[in-house]
């Protein structure tokens, strides 16, 4: 039993170390020489540690710094996470609730919408809001995240459901409106599928690629993505480096968040089936 | 006396459940005010740009002039004449039933490990779950495109194990292969969901089984697998639409051109190419209305298919 025990973690020990052998390569390479990265490349601890690629890293491409380029996700970042969770909220009210004409129509149009393919949408968005003049702007970003994100209106819907019936009656009786209702009793009660939403909103817009890449095209306004695929972009052999240490510090908040708050990952994704 | 008066003043709820008949306007006119952003937005950013991409498919669209009407030639050309079309279809199908399927074998074979009662299991099923939050980032694209350069880490392990390292980045299909182990290393979303489902798996099944004398083989053919089914059909159909847009990694890796020789020009990369790179917006549109319908048809099927090998337990078992 003992031996058995020990054959079992020493197993997956080994097979956790294969899975997290890419990452730990990544981050000890950014600590090693530029010129001695790709030398050598099968030795994960660096024969002398330099902050060095940090240091030129920061100075980030195309005369802003790695500051600018972390400001300017933060921004995206925060905004379309207030507006999409606090949208979902609301229209999760609505569905799980309310009771009205054309529910059940909706709530199949906001469900199919999940699995809709975004190629399909692209093109006509884009023309859409270059017409507006809002290219290079963050408003294409972060504006429809306002109107709520179907992922996360159907994970609260979910969690709304599970709350008693009574609660609604009480405030009811007591002469609650529908609105005092939503925000004084409902809206405390899904805090944590709201945080749940919040983490994985955090992670998708501090990712995102595509949206950057057609809205936004001055180096002053590039998002941290933006600003790493530049750096691939003008990839030579001095600056592998610095690309190496600007990608593992991008990754640190995220791997931060994901530590503080994977009770609430682990738990969106095994009862709603949310992707990560 | 004093409970019946109560009765009357105070509306009955019940199971909370009113007729629709008892609905008053101003109930549906809160539902929908409840309900408007996402009604706003769907009109919006969703149902005007599917049409407007449905009407732009039929056009020869630049940008800058105006649409021109072409009537069915950008799906002729499409289909009889486009190579790089049928090339990127190809790699995209190639992509999508080698690295699901392997993605979902490994979620499951790690999540069947990982279901015992050891202390480490919160330990480990974040080491394991970790590469899917960050998976889909610029930075591990990057990561990988160097891990697996023709000086990266994989070929200096290759060439000590005595192996010959491999062009990843000058062989088309090496160079798809790499895309596909970078999304088999993010299996972890799915390996939560099976974990989830292996706990629901009554320990008294097994137990049972034991004592009938079933081996490990058998356990898991007759027992684990068909209880597990429903949950297997319902990554297989998110992990399958979500494959079929994968943009980020081929569009890193590759520098956004989809080299070596079109071997990592998925559908998303291409169709983003014809729009953004060629300004070929009506064409473009023409493969998003493609894709949009055979992505359709495969969910479909896989839920056709579902009768065939999806297990729903009778009610009351």
């Amino acid at each position: 039993m003992r031996w058995k025990w020990l054959v079992y973690h020493v197993f997956v020990v080994a097979f956790a170390f294969i899975m997290m052998y890419p990452l730990i390569w990544l981050v000890m390479s950014s600590f090693k020489e530029s010129s001695q990265i790709f030398i050598t490349a099968k030795s994960l601890i660096p024969e002398t540690f330099t902050f060095q690629n940090y240091v030129q890293g920061w100075q980030g491409i195309g005369g802003h710094t790695f500051a600018t380029f972390i400001g300017n996700s933060l921004f995206v970042v925060i905004l379309s996470t207030i507006g999409a969770v606090f949208a979902s909220a609301l229209i999760a009210f609505g569905f799980g609730r309310l009771k009205f004409a054309g529910k059940a129509i909706w709530f199949a149009i906001m469900m199919g919408s999940i699995m809709l393919p975004t190629d399909v949408v692209l093109i006509p968005q884009y023309i859409i809001f270059a017409k507006l003049g809002w290219l290079n702007s963050f408003t294409p970003i972060i504006l429809p995240h306002f109107f709520g994100f179907p992922f996360f209106i159907f994970l609260m819907v979910q969690f709304i459901r599970t709350l008693p019936i009574e609660l609604d009656e009480a405030a009811t009786i007591d002469g609650c409106g529908k609105f005092k209702l939503f925000y004084r009793i409902i809206l405390p009660l899904i805090a944590p599928a709201m945080a749940t939403a919040a983490i994985f909103s955090f992670y998708w817009r501090w990712e995102e690629l595509l949206g950057p890449v057609l809205y936004l095209n001055s180096p002053g306004k590039y998002t941290v993505s933006m600003a790493l695929k530049m750096f691939l972009d003008a990839e030579t052999s001095s600056n592998w480096g610095a690309m190496f240490a600007m990608s593992a510090f991008t990754l640190l908040p995220v791997i931060a968040v994901f530590f503080m708050f994977q009770k609430y990952i682990v738990e969106g994704i095994s009862t709603s089936g949310l992707k990560g | 006396m004093h409970t019946e008066t109560i009765k009357k003043r105070v509306p009955r709820f019940g199971s909370g459940r009113r007729l629709r008949s008892q609905l008053t306007l101003k109930d549906h006119l809160t539902g929908y005010a409840f309900i408007s952003p996402f009604v706003l937005g769907f009109l919006m950013f969703t149902l005007i740009p599917i049409g407007a991409s449905f009407y732009l498919s039929f056009t020869d669209y630049d940008l800058f002039t105006t649409p021109a009407w072409v009537g069915l030639d950008n799906f002729t050309e499409m289909f009889t004449g486009d190579q790089r079309y049928w090339n990127s279809v190809k790699v995209t199908f190639i992509y999508v039933f080698a690295g699901v399927p392997l993605r979902l074998a490994f979620a499951l074979f790690i999540a069947m490990m990982l279901n015992n009662a050891s202390k480490l299991i919160g330990v480990y099923r974040t080491t394991f779950y970790l590469p899917s939050i960050i998976g889909g980032s610029v930075a591990v694209a990057i990561m990988w495109r160097n891990l697996f350069g023709n000086e990266g880490a994989v070929n200096a392990i290759l060439t000590t194990m005595g192996l010959e390292p491999v062009g990843w980045f000058a062989d088309p299909l090496a160079a798809l292969w790499m895309l596909i182990f970078l999304s088999v290393w993010q299996f972890g979303s799915s390996m939560l969901i099976f974990l989830a489902g292996l706990k629901n798996i009554p320990q008294s099944y097994y137990e049972a089984a034991n004592v009938d004398g079933a081996n490990a083989v058998q356990r898991f053919f007759k027992i684990t697998l068909p209880l597990l089914s429903p949950i297997i059909l319902f990554n297989a159909v998110m992990q399958t639409i979500a494959a079929f847009q994968t943009f980020v990694p081929a569009y890193i890796i590759s520098k956004g051109e989809g080299t070596p020789m079109d071997g990592t020009l998925l559908y998303s990369l291409y169709l983003f190419r014809q729009a953004f790179v060629f300004f070929e917006m009506g064409y473009a549109a023409a493969m998003a209305w493609v894709i949009l319908v055979a992505i359709a048809i495969i969910t479909a099927l896989l839920f056709l298919s579902s009768r065939y090998w999806v297990h729903y337990e009778s009610k009351g078992g």
